[in-house]
């Protein structure tokens, strides 16, 4: 199977789940004998192209063009079209990015084939590649597969591949530019410079221990308690989205798909259910422990150590444990 | 300005998931459902336009009987008038043929502005808003926070990844996915469910709208996933569970 990779970069900054995306495609051509190329679009992107080829891959597409300094989703569907007509690849694979969610699927609807979004794994079942893909909200998976000619789509989930597992080359890669035509007209909407709302005060990043909440503390004036539990263990304190867009943290605070993505020696999820958009910025955690009223709960899934009760029993209990004797 | 917001019913968040015995669905007997969440952020939107500008808003819901209810809610909301597409089978539509089909239903309508939720919380493809625009030949623009009508033109914020925001100027008619959680929404008062009573429901048969059936994509099972970490579960009253954690965490994660 060939299989090309479209890379995704902004201001020649690589978005590191490219690298995930690119392993994901060395895999699966390893395993079906196929090629695997990838492919860096942008305005001025020899340097990333360049950097790409010492990754063990059979080509390096550079599409290129002033139109497409400032993403938009018509100046890449129009681009990679004609990209994808040259390098006739079976399988184009992406990074389940926010801008490959905003362009991907009109790319492939304009070809009149379809997306797998968000996979998180695939299977080759009797020559027949099977993508992964989580269903109501990672309570259930889903094997789904590919019906009629290529080329196939699929995204893939952030850390469902390992970026730092992609296989260096013995030889260096050819570069292929691709020469696009695109008219300033065909461009139908006008971004402006990207911007950040509020300045980093914390670097949840950098935590050794976090402490996080989600809907389940209930109310603004039980943050006090979770945040005093965060300080009996040495941490900061973090939260699912709901409660950042409630304002009850600020926006800093939030881990997840749209906030941090976080991996501390010590994750404690209060009361967080664990959809995908949150479990994305935090399995990578060394020790995970949840705690939630509901034995189901997805959160579950990613846990080392969980209790199944309400987090206003345990929290008291946990602060009182912690600060014993002290 | 004519809006029309697609909202999908979905089974309720603390609905049990069983999984059918063909294993390529859920079983619906015995559940709740309720309006997709991330589409209640939509539907918001949409009535706070009409509220600012003035114009309709019409809610559009896919799938049986039952998924009128979302109209329903709609309506008592706000909504001016619903437009049902009944499919018994909406659930094995893959993300193309689904669009395909709201959009063939869309197109007789003409809408200014068409809005949808970020994804759906049942199987959460997240496709629907860019394939209605490309197959309805519109601009569009995802994960929109904000919203601003201009004279042909919209201006819209647009969430990027950790903490960055874009603003993004196209002219409308276009297609926006809303990001859930920005604004708060609105309960339905009782008037509104009374007043929602007395409007307008028009219900088309997916048949009747001559899409191709031809899939891109199959679903061949639906299963509880292994998990990726075994889980130790740690029992007992608050106090014992909160000792044997700590102990644990200290001992053999070492973590503290």
């Amino acid at each position: 199977m060939n299989i090309l990779v479209v890379t995704e970069q902004r201001s020649g900054a690589w978005n590191k789940t490219s690298f995930e995306a690119l392993s994901a495609g060395q895999q699966i051509a390893a395993e079906t004998n196929g090629k695997v190329a990838a492919l860096v679009i942008g305005k001025n992107v020899a340097a990333l192209a360049e950097e790409l080829t010492a990754a063990k891959l059979d080509e390096v597409w550079s599409v290129e063009h002033d139109l497409l300094d400032a993403y938009t989703p018509d100046g890449f569907t129009i681009t990679l079209k004609q990209a994808i007509a040259e390098a006739k690849p079976d399988l184009v694979l992406f990074p389940h990015t926010y801008q490959v969610r905003d362009f991907a699927p009109q790319l492939a609807a304009s070809l009149g084939k379809g997306m797998i979004g968000d996979c998180v794994g695939y299977r080759l079942e009797n020559g027949q590649l099977v993508f992964v893909r989580q269903m109501f909200q990672g309570r259930t998976a889903a094997d789904v597969s590919f019906a009629g000619a290529g080329p196939w789509f699929a995204s893939l989930q952030a850390g469902a591949f390992r970026g730092d597992q992609l296989a260096q080359g013995a030889a260096k890669a050819p570069v292929k530019s691709v020469a696009v035509k695109i008219d300033a007209a065909q461009i139908r909407t006008k971004p402006e410079a990207p911007f950040q709302e509020t300045k980093q005060a914390v670097d949840l990043t950098q935590a050794q221990v976090l402490v996080a909440v989600g809907r389940g503390i209930k109310s603004q004036e039980n943050i006090a308690l979770a945040e005093k539990l965060a300080k009996a263990l040495g941490g900061e304190l973090c939260a699912s989205r709901p409660i950042c867009d409630e304002g009850w943290l600020p926006m800093d605070r939030q881990v997840g798909s749209s906030g941090q993505t976080v991996a501390p020696k010590l994750y404690v999820a209060l009361a967080i259910s664990g959809a995908i958009q949150h479990v994305v910025g935090m399995k990578g955690s060394r020790t995970i422990v949840a705690i939630n009223k509901d034995a189901h709960a997805p959160i579950f899934e990613v846990t080392d150590y969980g209790i199944v009760g309400d987090i206003f029993e345990l929290m008291p209990a946990l602060i009182a444990e912690l600060t014993k004797g002290s | 300005m004519k809006i029309l917001v697609c909202v999908k019913q979905v089974p309720a968040k603390d609905a049990p998931l069983a999984i059918t015995q063909d294993g390529t669905w859920i079983r619906e007997t015995d559940i709740g459902f309720e309006m997709n969440e991330p589409d209640g952020f939509a539907l918001e939107e949409a009535l706070r336009l009409k509220e600012k500008h003035g114009g309709e808003v019409i809610a559009l819901s896919t799938g049986p009987e039952r998924s009128k209810q979302a109209i329903k809610e709609a309506l008592a909301k706000g909504a001016d008038r619903g437009i049902h597409v009944a499919d018994d089978k909406f659930f094995a539509l893959d993300p193309l043929l689904a669009a395909r089909s709201i959009a063939a239903a869309i197109e007789r309508e003409k809408p200014d502005l068409i809005l949808t939720g970020l994804q759906s919380d049942d199987q959460g493809s997240g496709q629907t808003g860019v394939l209605l625009a490309e197959l309805l030949g519109l601009p569009h623009a995802t994960l929109i926070m904000q919203i601003e009508v201009q004279e042909s033109r919209l201006r819209v914020k647009r969430e990027l990844e950790a903490g960055w925001f874009q603003w993004i100027e196209l002219a409308w008619p276009a297609v926006l996915t809303i990001q859930s959680g920005f604004n708060k929404v609105r309960y339905a008062t009782l008037k509104g469910i009374m007043a929602a009573k007395k409007k307008e429901i028009t219900t088309t048969a997916r048949e009747s709208l001559g899409i191709s059936p031809e899939p891109t994509q199959r679903v061949a099972r639906i299963y509880v996933p292994q998990k990726s970490k075994k889980t130790e579960f740690i029992t007992g009253m608050p106090a014992e569970a909160a000792t044997k954690l700590v102990e644990k965490l200290r001992h053999e994660a070492r973590v503290l």
